[in-house]
């Protein structure tokens, strides 16, 4: 890619040349990406959907870094992050992870929560854990979700119901400056109403902050409705890509086609 | 009434000596949720090198600081096995328990127990001793066991508080938390080791300065019953939730201490000790596990009823 084109595209994520194959030898050898590449631009909001075994978790795992590539770049906005390891990675990329309690320690209180979560990228010795001049400003923030935390600053995250946890892991993950903010399958866990609303809180906060979004979601009611742009991944390719416009005319009933044409080339 | 009051002065200076003990294996069990066994290996560490460096002439209080530093570089070595070469805690702590026990021979230059009878101790000059020397004679003991104990649990109770202390109860509760706020959970772990270690001989070398002696061989049963001690702790006051996890564990020792002082009182021959020991430790833990799961249907009870 010459610099030309790149400062015209500006991409916070490519993936260039990526492979990856679990089990490699073995019976259950299985290859998930085989040359894969992708370019996620700057700002954009871009839903992720494809069947079991697409790659969509590898794909976010290898972003994350929770896996490595066997071979490939990734790049994050122009630095090759290829051989960074996952908590160095954090410290620019924020996820929200399907389970509810991933997000959040269970154990400490909402206060002590976002106190860790506000220190992100300083240092962490003997200052005193939680800062009482900023809980005004969790507080404030903590409003904007409408579920009544504000008031709950001592309790332990543990008590909280799975769509407020979610909302708070969302909060977090997004309190310190990111480049990217990964949802992987953020709402599936949670009832229709509460997934309603932490999905519109997610928009919310992405248009706040304006940062680049990759959001894996099985909820094709949501891929279509909300961001950018979307991709189906299917056997480690991308089947299907709509920018734009274009993604603004997708209806569900488009997308469940395109499913079933996956399915009858599975032979299912 | 002076037997009565005899054995309220065993079982509080013991409680309070082991009780740093219990602090430790709460900071490694409770906190960290890791099972840590090099505790065997690293209470004797802190009585015999405590022994040895009062022997050398070392002033007693730098004894404990040099102590609690030894046991700090055991856990981390503990640590080190788990975090760095991927052994399993239960196997780390093995190794680490019995590694130390060559150690603990190296510093006792080969003998099983080490004497130091008639020097220098915290209990037997400066402040101690001049406490000693008055009316209160051994009941100087508990009050120097209470407060060193309290000193360091005020210490513990602050850290805990502080950014670092916070990541630490992070690790125990959520790893995959601590690697999104861009820290490497690993570090944290052997921090966390090193603290609950050192705190483990600090009480080893405190003992030791009060027996005024110390054995080579006294690790044996002690992951059992500073464990025993942080469960019965909590079970007993789990629901006091202002109740600090460090309080709990130095009244559990004291609980636990008061059981031990009973049978031994009522005539049970000492070569049972660490059979009862491990009794105890099962009663604490069914027990406790009983508490959780009748507060759990008296919930679900409550829940139908309404």
């Amino acid at each position: 890619m010459s610099s030309k084109q790149q400062s015209i595209v500006d991409p916070m994520v490519t993936f260039e040349h990526v492979n990856k194959i679990f089990n490699p030898g073995s019976v259950n050898e299985t290859t998930v990406f085989e040359d894969f590449n992708l370019m996620l631009r700057r700002g954009n909001f871009i839903s992720v959907v494809g069947s079991n075994g697409s790659g969509k978790t590898t794909m976010l795992n290898l972003l994350c870094g929770s896996i490595s590539a066997d071979s490939g770049r990734i790049t994050v906005d122009g630095a090759d992050i290829t051989n960074m390891k996952e908590f160095e990675r954090s410290t620019f990329i924020g996820r929200v992870y399907q389970d509810p309690s991933a997000g959040t320690c269970p154990d400490l209180t909402i206060l002590e929560n976002m106190a860790l979560a506000d220190n992100k990228g300083g240092s962490f010795l003997l200052q005193r854990g939680v800062n009482k001049q900023r809980k005004d400003y969790y507080r404030s923030i903590l409003e904007q979700l409408h579920m009544g935390l504000e008031d709950k600053l001592g309790i332990a995250v543990k008590s909280l119901s799975g769509g407020q946890r979610q909302a708070l892991a969302l909060l977090i993950a997004t309190m310190t400056p990111l480049k990217l903010l990964i949802l992987d399958e953020h709402t599936a866990a949670l009832d229709p109403k509460s997934a309603e609303t932490v999905m519109e809180l997610t928009k919310q906060v992405i248009e706040e902050k304006k940062v680049t979004t990759l959001m894996v979601t099985h909820n094709l009611k949501f891929a279509a409705e909300y961001g950018n742009r979307l991709f189906m991944l299917h056997r480690g390719r991308i089947v299907f890509d709509a920018l734009g416009d274009e993604k603004d005319r997708i209806s569900i009933k488009d997308l469940t086609d395109r499913f079933d044409e996956i399915s009858i080339e599975d032979g299912n | 009434m002076d037997v009565f009051l005899g054995l309220l002065q065993v079982v509080l200076r013991e409680g309070m000596i082991y009780g740093i003990m219990a602090m430790g294996v709460y900071i490694t069990y409770k906190v960290l949720n890791f099972a840590d066994l090099s505790v065997d290996g690293t209470f004797p560490l802190g009585a015999c090198m405590a022994a040895a460096l009062i022997m050398g002439g070392m002033n007693p209080w730098l004894t404990l600081i040099v102590c609690f530093v030894s046991g700090c570089l055991a856990g981390s070595v503990t640590g080190f096995l788990h975090v760095k070469l991927r052994i399993s805690d239960l196997m780390s702590g093995i190794l680490v328990q019995t590694a130390l026990y060559s150690v603990n021979m190296l510093v006792t230059d080969k003998k099983a127990v080490l004497s130091i009878f008639n020097m220098p101790t915290i209990f037997s000059s400066g402040l101690g001793g001049a406490m000693y020397n008055t009316a209160l004679d051994q009941w100087a003991w508990v009050i120097m066991a209470l407060i060193i104990t309290l000193v360091v649990k005020l210490i513990l109770d602050l850290y805990l508080k502080t950014r670092s202390g916070l990541l630490l109860r992070a690790v125990g509760s959520n790893e995959r938390f601590v690697v999104s706020l861009g820290k490497d959970p690993g570090n944290m772990k052997i921090i966390g080791l090193m603290i609950g270690n050192g705190l483990v001989a600090l009480s080893g070398a405190v003992l030791a300065q009060q027996k005024e002696s110390a054995d080579a061989s006294s690790g044996t049963g002690m992951v059992v019953m500073a464990l025993a001690a942080v469960i019965i702790g909590q079970a007993v006051f789990g629901h006091a939730k202002k109740m600090r996890g460090t309080t709990m564990a130095i009244v559990g020792m004291t609980i636990y201490r008061i059981c031990l002082t009973a049978a031994m009182q009522f005539g049970l021959d000492t070569i049972y000790l660490k059979a009862l020991m491990s009794i105890l430790f099962v009663a604490a833990l069914v027990g406790s596990r009983m508490k959780d799961e009748r507060s759990a249907k008296n919930v679900i009870k409550a829940a139908i009823h309404r």
